[in-house]
């Protein structure tokens, strides 16, 4: 296949909020605010950025969880967006995710054969009662999970051996892209080793796309291939991976670049500004970042800087950028 | 004699109407005038155990089964609660998690603070206004007048920190506890938090106990550091040296399972399996089971700290470098 398996364009999503009642305007939380994204097959596509920026809803809108307010949404050149439960049914086979919370996206009556033979029994209802058996027991080989786990219920797991749960989950329908939301964060340090080298086996194995989210950035300089940066709701920044880490562009990308704790120590002897996010309710007229930003001029707090392409081929939303 | 000294701290647990289970199997600790040590360990090693012993706050059914934490030569486990009353929230602070568990949701910031004060020291309204004031304003909080007013729910999460933090300090106090105090934050305030934390440490010379997973913030913030598996220390020392030259094959596996340790796009180091609930503890070293240079001794002996390292085959010692 040639060109992105997943591409959106101008995607925005606006959540409703609730209504004063003494008022008549209705207020609009602007989660996404025109997000342009294009993944390539086989690569790790990473999306950064501080809680409340936008990612979840991202990975949600390119499922199909949420109809976007505007833009537009394709997978393998078909745009998605839009499109009826019936209609998607064979996409949704070849597009999963992976959620947040190990805790919480497991449910708590379902043992792990019921919950692995769920979406296969939906999703492929061709498939035969012994190819089901012998689909769950494929996936949980490739993911690492012991057989015998099959009767077994959610609560008797680790959250480790949750999230492994979750990843074959998402893949016993043989995917080509998953979206992977904070797969590791909830866990353990020597854990989060074992999940990240599962993802990358698999990739291997199976040629899989990721669009992975996480917030910290040590994770994507070892995973990911490309990586974009959020802020309320707006790309700032999008790079190779290797490239962002000797060379950010975005302060918002320098920020959080000088923000990570490092072993040789050094980070937190630096005097630092407080910053608050701002409020996505009502987003700032100019650059998002311009409350926060320590080169913000005039310019920055009247005209929203476009995402624009630099020299070296990262492309940032800032108007010194260079 | 050193400020604050644990020796061979226990808590235990009933486990069925006979047997009791530990959550902490024996910890010692010195500290000394303005020291800072921190304590990582995986979820359930049993840190927030130990700050609370500390503290002599072991919620029922839970109990200390033995050991002292002696605080300028007064055991704190002996103590009425009346006595050690003076003592917690006054010479010893402590910062949690949850900015809920010290935060009254119906009472306005400046209240708190103005009762934690004066329940400190006898001073007038118009004077503890004004050390609340600036003690506000001292953990950088803009508009400190108008956000004594404010109840924490107006407050964002890095902000509520920042005013518990600022309560941890308003009694002068000799030692904070702080168990977690960013994991639930962003990293840019993680940032400012820990840096808050660390220079007013500096500038007050008060000591710190830092209980975190993350071996980057011990790194930038600590000098002295204490490892801890299932219960038990396993490594204590000067920060610098552990993370430059382990001696615990679990302290050297969880460095080297970390992302930023390993070359782009290769496998991380993993440690096998997970660290065992104290209800079901393996034979000897609590490690042996996940354990790349466990013995047969491992198995069938507990090893004791040795001042440095809990371990028969330590790595980086002098022996292992002739
Ligand atoms: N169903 C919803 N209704 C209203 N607001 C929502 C809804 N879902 C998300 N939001 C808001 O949209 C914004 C983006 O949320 P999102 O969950 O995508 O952030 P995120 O980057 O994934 O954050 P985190 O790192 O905390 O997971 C936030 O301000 C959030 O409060
Ligand atoms: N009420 C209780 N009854 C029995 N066991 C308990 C109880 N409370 C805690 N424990 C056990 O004590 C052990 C130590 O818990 P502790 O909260 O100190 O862990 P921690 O190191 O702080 O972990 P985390 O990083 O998740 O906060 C755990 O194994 C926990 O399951
Ligand atoms: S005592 Fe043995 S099992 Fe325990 S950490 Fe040392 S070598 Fe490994
Ligand atoms: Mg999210
Ligand atoms: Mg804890």
């Amino acid at each position: 296949m040639t060109g992105p398996i997943v591409e959106t364009k101008g995607l925005e999503v606006r959540f409703p909020l609730p209504t004063h009642f003494l008022s008549r305007e209705k207020p609009m939380l602007h989660a996404l605010n025109g997000v342009d994204v294009a993944i390539q097959p086989g690569e790790s596509f990473c999306v950064v950025g501080e809680s409340g920026c936008g990612k979840t809803t991202l990975g949600r809108a390119i499922m199909g969880l949420l109809e976007p307010s505007a833009g537009e949404i394709y997978f393998k050149g078909q745009r998605i967006d839009g499109m009826d439960e019936t209609t998607r049914k064979p996409i949704r086979r070849d597009m999963q995710m992976v959620f947040q919370n190990p805790y919480a996206s497991l449910n708590p009556r379902r043992n792990v054969f019921e919950t692995l033979a769920e979406p296969i029994r939906h999703l492929m209802p061709e498939k035969s009662t012994s190819e089901v058996r012998q689909q769950v027991e494929d996936v949980l080989a490739a993911t690492g999970c012991d057989p015998s786990w099959q009767r077994r219920l959610p609560h008797e797991f680790s959250g480790g051996q949750r999230q492994r749960i979750a990843i074959a989950r998402a893949l016993v329908t043989n995917p080509a892209f998953i979206v992977a939301d904070e797969p590791i964060s909830a866990l353990d340090v020597s854990i989060q080793a074992q999940i990240l080298n599962l993802l990358t086996d698999l990739q291997a194995e199976r040629g899989l796309t990721y669009l992975f989210i996480t917030h910290d950035l040590s994770v994507v300089e070892h995973f990911g291939s490309r990586v974009a940066v959020m802020y309320l709701g707006a790309m700032m920044e999008l790079a190779e991976a290797e490239t962002i880490f000797e060379t950010p562009k975005h302060p918002y990308t320098r920020l959080l670049l000088d923000a990570i704790p490092k072993l040789e120590g050094g980070s937190f002897d630096k005097p630092r500004t407080p910053g608050e996010l701002p409020d996505p309710v009502n987003p700032p007229p100019g650059c998002p970042f311009a409350p926060r930003c320590p080169m913000a001029e005039a310019r920055c707090r009247s005209e929203r800087p476009k995402l624009r392409t630099l020299d070296n081929g990262t492309q940032a939303a800032c108007h010194f950028a260079e | 004699m050193a400020m604050l000294e644990v020796r061979d701290l226990h808590v235990a647990f009933p486990k069925g109407k006979k047997t009791e289970v530990e959550a902490l199997r024996g910890v010692d600790l010195t500290l000394e005038k303005g020291e800072r040590l921190g304590v990582v360990g995986e979820s359930g090693a049993g840190k927030s155990m130990l700050a609370f012993a500390i503290l002599n706050l072991i919620a029922e059914p839970g109990r200390v089964s033995r050991g002292s934490v002696t605080f300028h030569g007064e055991n704190l486990l002996d103590l009425s609660e009346r006595d050690i009353r003076g003592i917690r929230g006054n010479r010893i602070s402590m910062i949690f998690q949850d900015p809920m568990v010290t935060l009254n949701p119906v009472l306005t910031i400046g209240t708190q603070m103005m009762e934690t004060l004066r329940a400190h020291r006898r001073i007038s309204d118009a004077e503890a206004r004004k050390l609340c004031i600036e003690g506000l304003k001292q953990v950088a909080i803009p508009s400190a007048e108008s956000r004594m007013e404010a109840y924490p729910h107006e407050l964002s999460g890095g902000l509520r920190q920042r005013v518990v933090i600022a309560i941890a300090l308003l009694t002068d106090p000799e030692l904070i506890i702080a168990d977690e105090p960013t994991t639930a934050l962003d990293v840019t305030i993680q940032a400012e938090i820990m840096a808050l934390i660390l220079k007013l440490c500096r500038e007050n010379d008060v000591a710190l106990i830092l209980i975190t997973h993350d071996l980057g913030v011990v790194a930038e913030v600590t000098e002295k550091l204490m490892i801890m598996y299932a219960g038990k220390c396993v490594e204590t020392g000067p920060t610098r040296q552990i993370i430059d030259a382990p001696t615990h094959p679990y302290t050297s596996g969880l460095l080297k399972a970390l992302p930023q340790n390993a070359g782009r796009g290769t496998r991380l180091y993993q440690i096998p399996g997970s660290m065992p609930p104290i209800t079901a503890l393996p034979t000897g070293c609590a490690y042996h089971p996940r354990c790349e240079r466990a013995t047969e001794r491992c198995k069938a002996e507990i090893p004791q700290l040795d001042g440095r390292v809990a371990c028969f085959h330590p790595l980086n010692t002098a022996e292992e470098v002739q």
